[in-house]
């Protein structure tokens, strides 16, 4: 349950915003992140933004996340 | 740090052999965190290290250091027909003191519970629910927090009265605070949990150094930042000179996430309460401020438990210690397997136990 997972966030309406990748859709809240906006990347844990990724190193963990996520799934 | 994650990226081997030629003493390292324990088990990073650099999980799975007298009591709620029990889903086939007796198995006799990905879906199923109680069993550690309190936030904004959480939340200080106490502390350095250091930053890690000389990294999650955060502390060990370091800079900040910690902390207060394995931990359980006990399922159903002997014969407080290797638990693997657990470090998807079975880590 301590997953956490990088997404790029597609749509914002206030605290609630959508996130995606590999098409994962999810909704999420973007409480935590100081002004969030579409296009950012954010770690997302239990359905909250925690975290704001750099956009070159969000493609990297990405690609890490997909490993760790088949990992618990296998 | 970065360039050295691209260099550990490319040749790991380098790494590996850079940490045999410093010819460190038996050293013991230890992670706190689920997800690292699933990492390295999968990723096979114990066998790749040489023999003098034991990895040993600690207590960062959030479901095996809940206590079987929680989950008891969490058990009498899901008897009553007017309550839903939501919860994430590691939390439904986690046996209570008497073995066959969870969630999944008050759920297939009938007990209304329900699996959530995140708090916010509880509170959904609140206000969709009015002629029920729901109850969200809030377990986890400072990552999933501050999500928490956001929760009852929402609740007390949309003035639900059926909302309530069960505060099973833990904090990583005092559980290793509680570890380093200990007389058979044998720790030479520390993996911190990198989605908790996001939370609290660096900053809530450097106590190890600062007050303990232990040696402390806050680790990413990729194979190779665990390697690279190994033999960062193998450095640091060499050396003699122990620091926090940050090999996760691309998420963890000195201080933290300033808007999450405040949502904590208006919420959520630090006290005591029991863990598996390691007892009653002062300050190690974050519980609900008196302002919100309206939303608090421990008051709203006047929760009462007292610690009691396990005589399952599950050594999981011994395992989340680090005190014992999961296959040298006699029911690994025979009694207890993933599909018939005898304790959470089997049930949870991030257990150590559950990470040694299904990567054959014997
Ligand atoms: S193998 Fe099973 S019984 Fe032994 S410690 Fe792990 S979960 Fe408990």
């Amino acid at each position: 349950m301590c997953l956490a997972i990088p997404l790029k966030i597609t749509s914002i309406n206030g605290p609630d915003a959508v996130g995606e990748r590999d098409g994962i859709r999810r909704k999420i809240r973007v409480d935590f992140i100081k002004e969030p906006k579409v296009g950012d990347y954010v770690i997302v844990h239990a359905g909250f933004a925690i975290e704001r990724l750099r956009k070159e190193q969000a493609e990297a963990d990405i690609a890490a996340a997909r490993e760790v996520e088949n990992a618990l799934r296998a | 740090m970065l360039s050295e994650l691209e260099a550990c990226r490319r040749h790991p081997e380098i790494y590996i052999e850079k940490i045999r030629e410093m010819n460190l003493p038996e050293v013991n390292l230890m992670e706190v965190c689920g997800t690292h324990t699933m990492a390295i088990a999968k990723a096979g990073i114990r066998q790749m290290l040489p023999a003098n650099i034991r990895l040993l999980s600690g207590p960062g799975c959030p479901v095996c250091v809940t206590p079987a007298e929680l989950i008891d009591e969490v058990l009498k709620l899901a008897a009553r027909p007017d309550v839903i029990i939501a919860t994430y889903g590691d939390m439904i086939r986690v046996p209570g003191s008497v073995r066959g007796r969870s969630l999944a198995a008050m759920r297939a006799k009938g007990s209304r519970v329900k699996v959530v990905y995140s708090p916010i879906d509880a509170v959904e199923l609140a206000k969709n629910n009015p002629d029920s109680e729901v109850v969200f069993l809030g377990v986890g550690f400072e990552t999933t927090a501050p999500g928490t309190a956001a929760c009852v936030q929402a609740a007390a904004a949309e003035g639900l009265t059926n909302f309530t959480v069960f505060p099973m939340l833990k904090t990583v200080e005092p559980a290793l605070r509680a570890l380093i106490a200990d007389p058979g502390f044998n720790v030479q350095g520390f993996l911190c949990p990198g989605h908790v250091a996001v939370i609290i930053g660096e900053a809530g890690f450097r106590f190890l150094p600062e007050e303990f000389r232990i040696p402390a990294v806050i680790a990413g999650f990729e194979p190779e930042d665990i390697l690279l955060s190994v033999y960062v502390l193998c450095r640091q060990i060499k050396e003699g000179c122990p620091r926090m370091e940050n090999e996760y800079t691309r998420a963890v900040s000195p201080e933290g996430n300033p808007l999450a910690l405040a949502v904590m902390d208006r919420f959520l207060k630090a006290e005591s309460d029991l863990w598996r394995g390691l007892g009653e931990i002062p300050g190690g359980a974050l519980m609900l401020r008196d302002e919100y006990a309206a939303f608090d399922a421990r008051k709203r159903f006047h929760i009462q438990y007292e610690a009691h002997e396990d005589k399952s014969g599950c050594r999981c407080g011994d395992v989340i210690q680090g005190k014992l290797a999961p296959a040298a638990c006699p029911l690994f693997g025979k009694a207890c397997t993933p599909a018939d657990p005898f304790g959470p470090c089997m049930v949870s998807s991030e257990g150590t136990c559950a990470a040694a079975f299904k990567y054959q880590e014997v």
